[in-house]
């Protein structure tokens, strides 16, 4: 220490700051680009609150895994009824809530009848809207009726928006939440950071970490700063993946990529004018060369896909040739559907840098074969309600983020209006069968069917890139559901 | 006086009420819609109602604007829509970020112009005085962000002499968030500086030429005594008054500096505000900043009527 | 209007001979009004074609400032930029000029009128809302595009105009010639379109020129926080946006746009300063 007095004070500080992260290695500072805007889960839409509260400081029946499977939870073991309509759970006992309040059946009975209420403002109300309804059976056992079969109910409880809240703090829950998870909520710094402990009184397997700060950099320069300083132990979702390998070179830090469930698309208006044509459509998809725009604006990390559906799922069908880069065949197209002079389309493109980015590769590779886009650069807001409740647009990027999501297409009424009878039939039979060939069946026949209609443009599957001091184990590499699940996360040595 | 007085407070609160009006209309035509930007893409109809009900989105216009007037009278700015905790917390928890920075930036930018001022007007057209000038020429027509990209990537990122950004919180030490506020600082007061320091100049300049200090000269004082005793208390007027405009500009003003340097304070509690549509944290806080504004202006007028009874016209 | 140096001290405002700042600055102005009018004519290199597989490459014979992320020559987008810059801050300094100018003529003829108490009145609420904050609401509105930059930052020009307007105004009123000018019967609007309005004109192009060289840096301030002209258009605020997170090693992405900002408001800058001791030594510059 003696050195240190001969520093500079700016510098003695940056050495007393790391001295101190040093010193302990049952804590972690996680990198977050968003703040959530609050911390209730079942209240708003916001990815950033899941990926604060998930697995952590709340818990539902079921939950999800690093793996994408879905394990119990609160709930020990279930049991469904022969129709499939009737699902028993048995909870664990001795849960309680980090105000010391006991978890029971009771409490569940609350989180789901809340959730599919009239007055709910769960931002995905639509998983429990098949509830006809829950029952106390005793304290440990509650049994839940469905109006349909659906395989799916099990999945549908792992969802963050269906986590197992207590009427007594649910109201409080946006600023002081109050769940079951292994950390309690400690305190929030607004605009900078949050912070959580480890309940002491868990029900389940201990952890490792005794503290976890997750801290909001919306900025990517300021985010890398931060990650090369040593501020921020991790930062799971790093939103510049041009820097990756500037952290590769370090032997400080670890480069994580893994897999998203975020199939990235061109999306096309197909009830806008030019677009109601197929050809105008499948021209578009033949202009886009998929390469560049991975390399391009993700800088090398992404998958490829050829219609809506993640490659990493067992189901995926590779339909990438059916869309190949072929700007000689899409001119061909555009001359045979009418628009040999070319054509003009909106391109409205949200906030996240694979919208602007691609948008501009994308962009220049249209003009290529003749069409000019005229690009609007929309924050969130503005896009949710332009494009996607106005439908007032031709062109857009976005990425789909929710697990298997294919069955958006047999809705008329999702933005991009794809309204396909052969379509809906498939994804109606799809929710009523049970076996698993046939089930495979149907998803690779729903996939090839939007293919083959050139419903959307199929860009690539959005990896998840992170990076981590070396020493941190545990942490989650794909990203099945959006969380930062930290149960499972250790320092080495 | 008190005619004078009652005049101007009558234009004070009839500019608040104009201003408060265009506040509210702005935030009412902005497209997007809060519940449907907190809900996401998959909220059902009913459920978006059930928020806006909850938010009291579902009021008529009018009823809302007065209803928030009203509130703001009483010292109540509402709730906001995406944090859930009371506009008033917020912004106290965001100032005592906003108004250290814009202190801190001021202190700096006051220390480095006023000797340089000093030495170019003292060495007027030498060597001194050109570098002065250039430099704060420079200093003008420097983009404040770019310069605070570059202190970044320099102090922070390749020397690691500091954090890149972020506050770690009063609680933590004051030397600790003086370090977190030094890069940030800097930015904001280079600018600020360079024409503070060309103020000075010329505002000396400007008195040294006056009568008075030239029978002070003839009286036989030193040029050194002169310079100091009578021209420098004279010519710190303008300066004063300068500074007082950088205030109220530091404040509100640092948002981009906020931005890059990932500092939540004012600025970027109605960036986000916005982005967020969180409607009524923007409009109580632009309201505040103006209220501000106004006030100190208001303030500003009396005391000048109060000194020269020429200026007391409503 | 008496124009004689009363102080004989203060002659240059930049510390530098006049000629020398106008020259220095008519200089360093005129390279980026010429690039800019050459840019539509002629450009190294497309700047809308992309070339993933060049980017980020360093200054070089092929590519004198390096190219981008999209492999796109950064020479090329500096000279269309400069279009868009300038662009943005004529046009926005037109409109203070041709709203506020009228406003501070009109308050001026009509001192303590109603009228100029109103527009006085107005000056000064525009003048407390935080600007930057209200050109992004301008655009969260009316959505982003170089049009909307362009009101966003002439809504804040419009006072400064008419305040100069005003101030510089009120003392010509009470000048010998106008009393004979009213007496002789000549309407308030004659008088000022006629007799103020000439006389105030040097001070107006030396203010022009101080807020057009602002209207340069609001500009690239509005850009960077992707306010300002959209893509495929370059723009500097929007390159060194994107330039960013690639500053740590590709430095050139940042350094190019970011001098061509401080070149152009500097050119301006020592353009306005000499113009003003050339018109008018005795005034001072005060910003």
């Amino acid at each position: 220490m003696r050195k240190i007095t001969l520093l500079t004070s700016a510098l003695a500080f940056s050495v007393m700051t790391s001295m101190s992260a040093m010193a302990a290695q049952t804590s972690i500072t996680l990198g977050m680009q968003l703040e959530p805007p609050n911390l209730d889960p079942t209240s708003a839409a916001a990815a950033a609150i899941d990926e604060v509260v998930y697995a952590n400081i709340f818990e539902g029946l079921t939950r999800y895994q690093a793996d994408g499977s879905i394990v119990p939870a609160l709930a020990k073991s279930w049991e469904i009824s022969d129709d499939g309509l009737t699902y028993t759970f048995t909870l664990h006992s001795g849960v309680t809530f980090h105000d010391g309040t006991t978890m029971d059946a009771e409490d569940v009975k609350f989180s789901l009848d809340r959730a599919r209420a009239e007055d709910s403002t769960n931002a995905q109300k639509r998983l429990f809207t098949g509830i006809a309804s829950v029952d106390v059976v005793n304290p440990t056992t509650v049994s839940i009726t469905l109006s349909n079969p659906d395989g799916g109910f099990i999945t549908n409880l792992a969802w963050g928006d269906a986590v197992i809240v207590a009427p007594e703090s649910i109201d409080a829950a946006a600023n002081a939440p109050v769940g079951t998870g292994p950390f309690k909520f400690s305190r929030w710094v607004q605009g900078d950071r949050i912070e959580i402990e480890k309940n002491p009184d868990y029900w389940g397997e201990p952890i490792a970490l005794e503290k976890a700060t997750f801290k909001f950099i919306s900025d990517p320069t300021a985010a890398f700063a931060a990650v090369m300083a040593g501020d921020i132990d991790a930062f799971p979702g790093y939103p510049a993946p041009e820097n990756l390998p500037q952290f590769e070179a370090d032997p400080r830090f670890s480069v994580i990529v893994g897999s998203t469930e975020g199939e990235t698309i061109l999306s096309m208006n197909n009830k806008s004018e030019k677009l109601t044509d197929v050809r105008v459509r499948k021209a578009i998809a033949h202009a886009i060369n998929r390469q560049a725009i991975i390399d391009g604006a993700m800088f090398g990390f992404g998958t490829p896909i050829g219609t809506h559906f993640a490659p990493h799922h067992p189901d995926y069908l590779d339909l990438t040739g059916q869309s190949a880069y072929d700007p000689a065949a899409a001119k061909a197209l555009l001359k045979e559907a009418g628009y040999s002079e070319g054509l003009t389309l909106s391109l409205k493109l949200p906030p996240p840098s694979y919208a602007r980015r691609g948008g501009e590769i994308i962009a220049s590779q249209l003009r290529e074969v003749g069409i000019e886009t005229e690009i609007e650069n929309l924050e969130w807001a503005q896009w949710l309600e332009q494009v996607f409740r106005g439908k007032d647009f031709d062109l857009s990027i976005v990425s789909h983020t929710e697990p298997m999501d294919i069955g958006i297409y047999a809705n008329p009424e999702y933005y991009f209006q794809y309204d396909s009878a052969a379509f809906q039939k498939t994804i109606d039979d799809l929710m009523l069968a049970t076996d698993a060939g046939e089930r495979t069946a149907l998803l690779q026949s729903a996939q090839r069917v939007i293919a083959d209609d050139y419903v959307n443009g199929y860009l690539f599957q959005l990896a998840r890139t992170g990076v981590a001091n070396s020493k941190i184990r545990g942490l989650w590499e794909n990203s099945p559901t959006q969380a930062n699940d930290l149960t499972g996360v250790s320092w080495s040595d | 006086m008190v005619r004078y007085i009652v005049t101007r407070f009558c234009v004070l609160s009839v500019s608040l009420l104009v201003a408060s009006g265009i506040i509210f209309t702005m935030l009412e035509v902005v497209p997007g819609d809060p519940a449907s930007f907190m809900l996401g893409i998959n909220a059902e109809a009913d459920t978006l109602a059930a928020m806006r009900r909850e938010l009291g989105l579902d009021q008529p216009m009018l009823q809302r604007y007065l209803s928030w007037l009203g509130g703001m009278l009483t010292g109540d700015f509402g709730i906001s829509y995406t944090y859930r905790v009371p506009v008033s917390e917020l912004v106290m928890a965001r100032i005592w970020i906003s108004l250290p920075l814009a202190i801190f930036a001021l202190i700096l930018s006051t220390l480095i112009a006023v000797p340089a001022g000093l030495i170019a007007a003292s060495r007027r057209g030498r060597v001194s005085d050109w570098t002065v000038m250039g430099t704060t020429q420079l200093g003008i027509a420097i983009p404040n962000f770019w310069f605070a990209m570059i202190l970044v990537s320099i102090f922070a990122i390749k020397l690691r002499w500091f954090s890149a950004g972020g506050f770690p919180g009063w609680d933590q030490g004051f030397w600790i968030c003086m370090q977190a506020l030094l890069l940030p600082a800097i930015a904001l007061a280079l600018p600020q500086a360079s024409i503070l320091a060309r103020v000075m100049r010329s505002s000396l300049l400007e008195t040294l030429s006056q009568d008075y200090i030239r029978t002070a000269r003839a009286k036989g004082l030193s040029q050194r005594r002169t310079v100091w005793a009578h021209a420098f208390r004279n010519a710190l007027i303008p300066v004063l008054t300068i500074i007082g405009l950088q205030f109220s500009f530091l404040i509100a003003g640092a948002i981009i500096i906020e931005n890059v340097f990932f500092l939540p304070g004012l600025g970027r509690l109605i960036f986000q505000g916005i982005t967020q549509r969180d409607l009524i944290v923007v409009e109580s806080v632009v309201m505040l900043l103006v209220f501000a504004v106004i006030c100190v202006n208001f303030l500003v007028d009396i005391a000048y009527a109060l000194v020269d009874p020429r200026l007391r016209r409503p | 209007m008496a124009k004689h140096d009363k102080s004989g001290l203060g002659k240059s405002a930049s510390g530098f001979k006049s000629p020398t700042s106008l020259w220095i600055g008519g200089a360093l102005t005129s390279i980026f009004v010429v690039a800019a009018l050459v840019s539509f004519l002629w450009t190294p290199y497309s700047v809308e074609a992309l070339n993933i597989g060049a980017k980020l490459q360093a200054p070089s014979g092929t590519h004198l400032f390096g190219t981008d992320h999209f492999g796109r020559d950064i020479f090329s987008m500096i000279m269309v930029g400069a279009r868009v810059s300038i662009a943005v801050a004529i046009v926005a300094v037109g409109i203070g000029i041709l709203v506020g100018v009228p406003l501070g003529l009109l308050a001026a003829s009509r001192q303590n009128s109603f009228i100029d108490d109103l527009v006085m009145r107005s000056n000064d609420l525009v003048f407390a809302f935080p600007s930057l904050l209200i050109a992004i609401l301008i655009t969260a509105i009316f959505g982003t595009s170089a049009l909307n930059a362009i009101i966003a930052i002439g809504i804040f020009n419009i006072p400064v105009f008419a305040r100069v307007t005003r101030g510089s105004a009120l003392p010509i009123w009470t000048l010998d010639f106008i009393l004979a000018a009213r007496v002789a019967g000549k309407s308030g609007l004659r008088i000022s379109l006629e007799h103020i309005l000439p006389n105030i004109l040097n001070i107006l192009i030396v203010q022009g020129t101080i807020q057009f060289s602002l209207g340069i840096l609001a500009e690239a301030g509005l850009s960077y926080v992707g306010l300002g002209a959209q893509p495929p258009t370059p723009s500097w605020g929007r390159m060194l946006a994107d330039s960013q997170t690639m500053i740590s090693f590709a430095p050139h992405l940042a350094i190019f746009p970011g001098v061509a900002i401080i070149a152009t408001v500097l050119g301006l800058n020592l353009m306005g300063d000499g113009l003003r001791d050339l018109l008018d030594p005795k005034l001072r510059r005060v910003r």
